[in-house]
């Protein structure tokens, strides 16, 4: 055997949170218990599903819908509720946006009510999780915001035991999701009068006074361009590049 | 399919492509992405030029090389037209890739007869791991064009590996060098769920698929 092989460059993105696999593999039934209209073009749905295994704020899983004649049309979702609420309720939330002609977001907005039954399957993936264990620097943009407000509910439910701040980039208030829950952790930047997020939105949180024991764990969610963005000002501020995890809504 | 569960239809839902005339090029529970080309690359997109970019093929080979930009580009011209399949379901058909197919790289190489898997590893410290099988006889290229153009940084841009065949986490972005082993060893997302294989035809999408 030769020896494991070590990339011989930095890894940019530590895989450094483990999680069951176990989960990943089985689909299971889940139960429509509650729609919430957020926005006008989001909403939460609230799924009951009796064996689910436990989720770490950040990941996401695979939902499935199937037609009479056995096609099925899956995607992946963001967790938006905490795992405190899933282990005390055996549900979990996950908010969508209405995407024109989706298929999958298009039938749970326009068709789906309560008492309905989807299969999901998860949680998935571990990189972009966030165990509450480190400091926590969140940017979101548009629902890009949803697996961040797990991470958000998760460190209220747990006692914030290390600093989190999140900033939520919209268009116009009624773009943004979850408007009722921010506090003062929380900034939030409305591109429809504001502009895009820019250096001077993080400049106060990155400066070296500023800056937690440890540095910040970053966490960016948004579309492919908000991603860019944002991870391209986080690291000309200083941000590492190997302290950065991007989820990419496609 | 991995399901266990037994087949129940949710209720109200169609389908927006009825199984009857599914596209026959898209692979099991994958969606057609159309004009859309999704990113979801895990890191920041390198800064990575032509002049920096170089890719290296060494472990269980009989001559360990370096390429540089030129250097690749003196290799004879190949290209790959057809699909691509993300293991997030999307699946995007007739794209164009132009490089340089893996063979020409391996050839100059000369993997060593114990040689059975590689390691392909990114100029960000990604990897992924192969069966040598899956990447060898005109499976896998690397390519430096898309469509008519320049691969675009966020998509592996300057150069990527392809393996058009297998879900594309395999296809390394901002690709750097493949190590041959003697041993099959997962790479990132191997690590972090997904199937050490990844056929579309069969949706190893995770691990215990």
């Amino acid at each position: 055997m030769t020896d494991t092989f070590v990339p011989p460059t930095r890894f940019a993105v530590p895989g450094r949170i483990a999680v069951s696999n176990r989960a990943a593999a089985v689909w299971q039934r889940a139960t429509v218990v509650e729609i919430r209209r957020e926005t006008p073009a989001a909403s939460t749905f609230r799924l009951k599903v009796p064996d689910w295994q436990g989720h770490l704020p950040g990941q996401h899983l695979m939902l499935r819908l199937t037609a009479p004649d056995g096609y099925v049309a899956q995607r992946h979702y963001s967790i938006a509720s905490a795992p405190e609420d899933a282990e005390a309720s055996g549900e979990i939330e996950l908010t969508l946006d209405h995407v024109p002609g989706g298929e999958v977001s298009g039938h749970l907005h326009t068709v789906a009510r309560v008492g309905d039954t989807v299969e999901v399957r998860g949680p998935l993936s571990g990189f972009f999780a966030w165990p509450g264990d480190r400091p926590a620097l969140l940017l979101g943009a548009g629902s890009g915001v949803v697996p961040l407000m797990s991470m958000l509910r998760h460190w209220r439910k747990a006692g914030p035991s290390v600093p989190l701040r999140l900033l939520v980039s919209a268009r116009t208030p009624s773009d943004l999701i979850y408007a009722d829950e921010y506090g003062d952790e929380t900034r939030v930047i409305l591109t429809g009068t504001e502009g895009r997020l820019a250096a001077g939105h993080l400049a106060p949180l990155l400066s070296s006074s500023s800056l937690p024991e440890g540095g910040w764990e970053a966490y960016i969610c948004g579309s492919n361009g908000f991603a860019e963005h944002a991870s391209r000002l986080l690291v000309a501020a200083g941000q590492p590049v190997d302290r950065v995890r991007i989820e990419r809504f496609g | 399919m991995t399901s266990e569960t037994a087949f129940e239809p949710t209720r109200g839902f169609t389908g927006r492509a009825r199984a009857a005339d599914r596209d026959p090029r898209l692979p099991p529970g994958q969606y057609d992405a159309a004009d859309g080309w999704p990113v979801l690359s895990a890191e920041v997109t390198p800064d990575l030029t032509p002049a920096d970019w170089t890719f290296r093929v060494d472990g269980l080979v009989t001559s360990p090389r370096t390429w540089t930009w030129d250097e690749a580009h003196a290799l004879p011209a190949s290209e790959y037209r057809g699909d691509i399949h993300c293991v997030t379901s999307w699946s995007k058909f007739g794209v164009r890739f132009g490089g340089v197919s893996l063979d020409a790289f391996l050839a100059a190489a000369g993997p060593r007869p114990e040689a059975t898997h590689v390691v392909a590893y990114s100029h960000t410290g990604y990897t992924t791991n192969l069966p040598l099988s899956d990447v060898t006889d005109g499976k896998a290229w690397i390519v430096w064009e898309y469509g008519d153009g320049p691969l675009p940084p966020e998509h592996g841009g300057p150069a990527r590996l392809i393996v058009p065949h297998l879900y594309f986490w395999k296809s390394a972005k901002w690709i750097a060098g493949l190590r041959l082993l003697d041993h099959d060893e997962p790479g990132f997302w191997e690590q972090n769920g997904y199937h050490h294989r990844g056929n579309p035809w069969r949706e190893e999408r995770y691990s215990g698929d």
